[in-house]
């Protein structure tokens, strides 16, 4: 009698343990999926970007034809490589960063284009969008970070491998012009 | 890393029970001078602390937004602001896009409101926005973000109300003592001689405590609010990845000094300094909201190599000789694994960024936009402010004359 008494409160208290630990594990793998969603939106916003981008440069940059085919070019790339998978999208998205970089660079040489209201509007859309898409992979990295704690730490690791909870996978970038964020310098 | 922060808030949950505890001992002590029962104080204390709180979770952020005189800006009216917030929303995984409000004010400050992460508000001066290039605001706004995400806001209001409950009855109780005293005779006088002697002590105790609840408890907030300020400024720099942008913000931040016009003792920490500090005096007493800021600015300069906590945690205790980070926020997490951006994403781009003389043009403009100004772009290059209750239907350009319709 006794022992029934000890051993049905604690059962109750380990099953309560387990849900609340399982319910955590899962409000983190959703947070991490959804940050992983959130690269997407901020890619998108990217790819929306440039052709305005191109057009108020077009007017400007009579000599530059082929530098700002490119970056159209690889902004189309980019746009149909979403979803394909990490390793082509990440590869597409390095091809358009540098073909950005490039078009940037020669903005130098066009002083009317650098005062354009409108440029200079586009210029700090650009900035922020390349900031989104950097801070949006941090956060999604924080989240792989938490989430691959609470499924490799003790009580909580035992309840992810009887359930099934694999790790999640750090963003890399994995294309050296990736590595390097376009330079936003119209200076 | 986030969470941990928010779930392990015992320190502040010993400090916002003490405060409670002074004020039921507060009530207490009122009950057994005015009402000859000790329950009677303590009821009354209570309902007087739950309907301020009540009006607190449901109107705190408007109040303290009108207060401050804050004006909600849309994305139109400075989309750099703008997309900064954003952008901090997205570092900080904040559910929603929290609103932005501007204060009409010369100071440099800042601050956040909301209950909880889904209703935030930013609120920050025109002067800061003029004086602080893209890094620096970013670090000042992802200071403010990390307050609504580590639940400050709410703490630090909740400790607020609790403040001013005793604030106010400590108040109201001595006036009646005061006056119950002065018509003669205490009420409890016909008790008989016999207990004469413990009566006295109550009554000194009771005095004494009176007078030192309301301090005692601001004291207690005080030390609440500095210590969450150290922890928004470990969250900003882990947003940011770039503890230097929050660094030099606040070195321009120390440097001004200008007072918030609309702030007040009771909404001075909400800002992201000190709004009443004087210059020159050190702020880290213990009567200071906020620490000082030339050793927030130290604790964040000696980062070193990485933006995790436990790197603001070793920057900290070597500046303090102590730790403030707790301890569960740091699993996980060693010095350097969170390594700092090389160069801020937007430092590239700081050349291009808008100059000091723009950026005020910028704020205002925006200003006198929000005021319903009319502007008119006169063609000797001047600009016409026309006023909102302007009624005549054509002005003359003081400048060169020429006449424009209104």
């Amino acid at each position: 009698m006794i022992a029934v008494y000890i051993i049905v409160p604690l059962l109750v208290l380990l099953l309560i343990m387990f849900v609340m630990t399982y319910n955590s594990l899962v409000r983190r793998r959703n947070q991490m999926q959804n940050a992983w969603a959130q690269i997407d939106v901020q890619l998108k916003r990217r790819h929306d970007l440039i052709p305005n981008l191109v057009e108020t440069a077009k007017g400007y940059m009579k000599h530059e034809r082929e530098t700002l085919e490119a970056v159209t070019n690889a902004r189309n790339q980019a746009q149909k490589a979403v979803g394909t998978g990490v390793g082509a999208q990440s590869a597409a998205e390095g091809e358009l960063s540098g073909a950005l970089s490039r078009l940037l660079a020669v903005v130098e040489n066009y002083p009317d284009l650098k005062a354009n209201q409108n440029f200079l509007a586009l210029q700090e859309e650009l900035t922020s969008t390349e900031n989104r898409i950097a801070f949006s992979r941090q956060y999604y990295n924080d989240s792989v970070l938490q989430y691959n704690n609470k499924t490799q730490m003790f009580p909580s690791n035992i309840i992810a491998s009887m359930t099934g909870f694999k790790r999640g996978e750090f963003f890399e970038v994995q294309v050296a012009a990736e590595r390097e964020a376009p330079r936003v310098s119209f200076s | 890393m986030f969470e941990q922060i928010r779930s392990n808030q015992f320190r502040s949950i010993v400090l916002v029970t003490a405060m409670a505890a002074v004020l039921l001992a507060l009530g207490y002590v009122i009950g057994i001078f005015f009402f000859d029962s000790a329950i009677a104080g303590l009821i009354i204390a209570l309902i007087f602390w739950f309907i301020m709180s009540l009006v607190a979770y449901f109107q705190g952020d408007s109040i303290l937004l009108s207060v401050a005189g804050a004006r909600k800006i849309s994305k139109e009216d400075h989309p750099r602001l703008f997309n900064i917030v954003e952008e901090m929303k997205i570092a900080s995984g904040l559910p929603r896009m929290p609103d932005v409000y501007i204060i009409d004010d010369a100071a440099l400050n800042a601050f956040a409101t909301g209950r909880n992460p889904d209703k935030a508000a930013v609120a920050i001066t025109s002067g800061l926005l003029q004086k602080l290039n893209r890094d620096e605001l970013q670090g000042v706004i992802a200071h403010e973000i990390a307050h609504v995400k580590n639940r400050d806001v709410m703490l630090m209001t909740m400790a607020g109300i609790l403040l001013g409950s005793i604030v106010i009855l400590a108040w109201y109780a001595s006036r009646m003592l005061f006056f119950s005293a002065m018509m003669g005779g205490s009420r409890r006088g016909g008790g008989g001689g016999g207990g004469g002697g413990a009566q006295i002590i109550v009554l000194i105790i009771g005095i004494i405590l009176m007078i030192l609840a309301p301090i005692m408890a601001q004291l207690i907030y005080f030390a609440l609010s500095r210590r969450r300020e150290y922890l928004a400024d470990a969250s900003a720099a882990l947003y940011t990845r770039y503890p230097e942008g929050l660094a030099s913000a606040l070195e321009k931040l120390a440097a001004s000094t200008n007072e918030v016009k609309s702030a007040n003792q009771a909404t001075a920490p909400m800002y992201i300094i000190n709004p009443f500090r004087k210059r020159g005096k050190p702020a880290a007493d213990l009567t200071s909201t906020h620490p000082s800021i030339q050793e927030r600015v130290r604790i964040l300069r000696s980062m070193g190599g990485g933006a995790s906590m436990a790197d603001y945690e070793t920057a900290y205790s070597s500046v303090k000789g102590k730790g403030i980070v707790p301890k569960s926020a740091l699993a996980g997490a060693t010095p350097g694994a969170v390594p700092l951006r090389e160069t801020g994403p937007s430092t590239e781009a700081v050349e291009a960024e808008p100059g000091q003389v723009q950026r005020t043009r910028e704020v205002s403009n925006l200003m006198w936009r929000k005021q319903n100004y009319k502007t008119i772009e006169c063609d000797c290059g001047d600009r016409l402010k026309v006023p909102p209750d302007f009624k005549r239907p054509q002005i003359k350009c003081p400048h060169c004359g020429r006449i424009h319709k209104v």
